[in-house]
């Protein structure tokens, strides 16, 4: 395949558009290409029935905004032609989940019931993106109001495949953003992560995901599923693109009274700093997992993918080499039950905040006749809402009620307590482990076909089982490429840090890359990518 | 639909009851699917009685302490204008007037 454009990572191709090697436009020409060819049919409300190239299409994208990212990138050549600097992500195609508002553009969520909504507002991490010079090319694919970890449940179809094998999800719910940068059709993608929602997409399509500490990114204009996990993050090739993505999107923000007020460390500088001398912990809890049974839902001890286990302990040996100090052994008994805490916190919180869709301000109002507004009401959240938004909110409902709370909502927010007490435990200077990072598998197993899991709520919410941990004690994780299994699918580790540690994050990851930059997994390409140079 | 196993903890008029707080008009199959997916998610959120935890465990209402070092302060109580009341009204379903229109609200003539 000849050299695009598209394909290079952000940092490279900022480098080279302000070396004048070709020009933000040429950067948006050589993405909107690779669209046309990769993409097919993007999500819409009613897709009709399967065309036949469908099944050989990525599907990423709900809407490209084509026109408004030609405004922006002429402006980063004007910019650059005046001898002005349009900031660190000049030029550089930004898909963002259509779980953001960004103005002037349709921000769906997913769902029928935003299917029509206009936001009257950008949201601040794709204002700092794009003050940063970021091109936004349009907003990508999700799980229903960020609902799933396949992307399987958007009411927007064909929904997204994994560019790596087109009969398997992409993972979710930011599937459509890891989709998109895999297949070129972005550079870089703003996702979010509630339970994993950034980092089982990036491991399922071989690309870098990173959950930053909560609070460090601001939620204002995102689209809120569970307010007290949610995370902006960011999608990218490589740790040295999702350090400077991070940069840009990072830091207090006066719109959300939960951004922290703390500096934003340089990422980028301190990239290359090494691991010697950190300490690198390994747990079993995270090997050894309690799962359910596809077959009969019991819940029983299994193991992760042994290519998975392989790879993290690889990658373990590789960090010792580079001068890390690896400790076995870190016992974090909480994190097992970080599925059911959050099958009940995150209910909660969702059937909260979806209260406010009701055909009445904003979004899908059914048009049938009406008797009286609780009518109005039932009709439009009854058409307009999926399944699975409609079953959170049912379990939020029930498990918050008066006679329930005590038993289950209680009760999960003191799990929470104890997984962040069993990482903080980990975490100590003082403590019995003292490490500064958590090494684990992103995923239980590689990304799996579409159409065997979605349906199944309780075994598809397994499949961030390793991820969630993380979201409740609110800690950053990183989840990069480590390898490919025997049927060609990335296989992504993980890294998870102290409150604020996405330097480090980024640094154990970028030596891991930089470690493991000439062994032949790194060579391999997307399918989509490999038929795209045959053709 | 069916009544289901009485030892589901949410039954048929349990369900109901959620629906109607839910304000959601279901298909039947569709209710049926969601009934069965809510009790079989039960299953697993049971998992959380067999843990071990101290009754004086205090509960978080989010992970990361916001502690008075990065908690952001008080912003001043001033009145910002937005400008986007236009914006905002255009995507109400119905509007005359500027006003949001919505079919009448259920009411019960007293005696």
């Amino acid at each position: 395949m000849n050299f695009e454009i598209c394909d290079l990572p952000a940092h490279e191709l900022v480098s080279r558009l302000k070396r004048g090697e070709f020009s933000a436009e040429d950067a948006l020409e050589s993405t909107l290409r690779r669209i046309t060819q990769v993409e097919g049919r993007s999500g819409s409300l009613d897709p009709g029935s399967p065309g036949p190239l469908d099944a050989q299409r990525v599907h990423a994208y709900i809407t490209v905004t084509e026109d408004r990212a030609r405004r922006q990138a002429r402006a980063v050549d004007e910019a650059l032609a005046a001898g002005r600097d349009p900031g660190p992500l000049s030029g550089v195609p930004l898909a963002v989940k259509d779980i953001f508002c960004v103005a002037d553009t349709t921000s769906t969520a997913g769902s029928r019931i935003l299917g029509n909504f206009v936001a009257p507002y950008t949201a601040t991490p794709v204002a700092r993106l794009e003050q940063a010079g970021a091109v936004t090319i349009g907003k990508v694919n999700l799980d229903e109001f960020t609902y799933g970890s396949s992307n399987e449940s958007s009411a927007f179809g064909p929904t997204p495949r994994n560019p790596w094998a087109l009969d398997r999800v992409p993972g979710g719910s930011s599937g459509g953003s890891a989709a998109a940068v895999a297949a070129g059709e972005a550079t870089l993608s703003l996702g979010t992560d509630t339970s994993g929602s950034v980092r089982q997409p990036a491991a399922f399509c071989g690309v870098v995901g990173l959950k930053p500490t909560y609070g460090r990114v601001s939620r204002y204009g995102l689209i809120a599923f569970a307010s007290s996990l949610d995370c902006p993050g960011p999608i990218a090739r490589n740790t040295t693109d999702a350090a400077l993505m991070l940069a840009a999107i990072a830091g207090p923000d006066r719109r959300d009274a939960t951004a922290a007020n703390t500096p934003v460390p340089d990422y980028v500088r301190e990239l290359n700093n090494g691991v010697r001398g950190l300490r690198i912990g390994l747990s079993p809890g995270f090997l050894r997992l309690r799962y359910p049974d596809a077959a009969t839902g019991e819940l029983s001890e299994q193991g992760v993918q042994s290519e998975i286990e392989q790879a993290v302990r690889q990658a373990a040996e590789t960090l010792a080499d580079l001068g890390a100090e690896i400790v076995e052994g870190v016992e974090l008994p909480s994190v097992q039950f970080g599925i059911p805490a959050y099958f009940v916190i995150s209910r909660v919180e969702a059937a909260s905040n979806l209260h406010r869709y009701d055909g009445v301000k904003y979004g899908y109002r059914f048009d049938g006749p009406l008797a009286d507004l609780s009518q109005l009401y039932r009709q439009s959240r009854g058409a307009g809402f999926g399944t699975q938004p409609k079953l959170r909110i049912l379990m939020g409902m029930y498990v918050s009620g008066e006679q329930y709370e005590k038993r289950y909502y209680e009760r999960a927010l003191q799990v929470r307590t104890a997984i962040r007490r069993d990482f903080e435990r980990a975490f100590d200077p003082q403590g019995p482990y003292r490490v500064n990072a958590l090494l684990a598998p992103t995923t239980p197993t590689t990304a799996f076909e579409t159409g065997t899991v979605y349906g199944d709520s309780v075994l598809m919410q397994y499949a961030d089982l390793l991820t969630v941990p993380a979201n409740h004690a609110g800690i950053p994780a990183l989840s990069v490429p480590a390898g490919l299994d025997s049927r060609g699918l990335p296989i992504g580790i993980q890294l998870m840090g102290p409150d604020f540690s996405e330097g480090v994050l980024l640094r154990i990851g970028r030596a891991f890359e930089r470690a493991t930059g000439d062994q032949t997994w790194r060579q391999a390409k997307p399918a989509i990518l490999q038929d795209l140079a045959r053709a | 639909m069916s009544e289901g196993s009485s030892q589901e903890p949410i039954t048929e008029a349990i369900f109901q009851h959620l629906v109607q707080l839910a304000a959601f008009e279901l298909r039947e199959d569709e209710a049926e699917y969601l009934r069965r997916e809510l009790n079989a998610q039960l299953t697993s959120i049971r998992d959380l009685e067999a843990i071990q935890i101290p009754d004086d465990l205090p509960i978080t209402s989010h992970g990361v302490p916001y502690g008075p070092q990065i908690r952001p302060g008080l912003r001043e109580d001033e009145i910002l204008a937005s400008g986007l009341a236009d914006g905002i009204l255009a995507q109400a379903p119905k509007v005359v007037d500027r006003y949001i229109i919505v079919p009448d609200l259920p009411r019960t003539e007293l005696e």
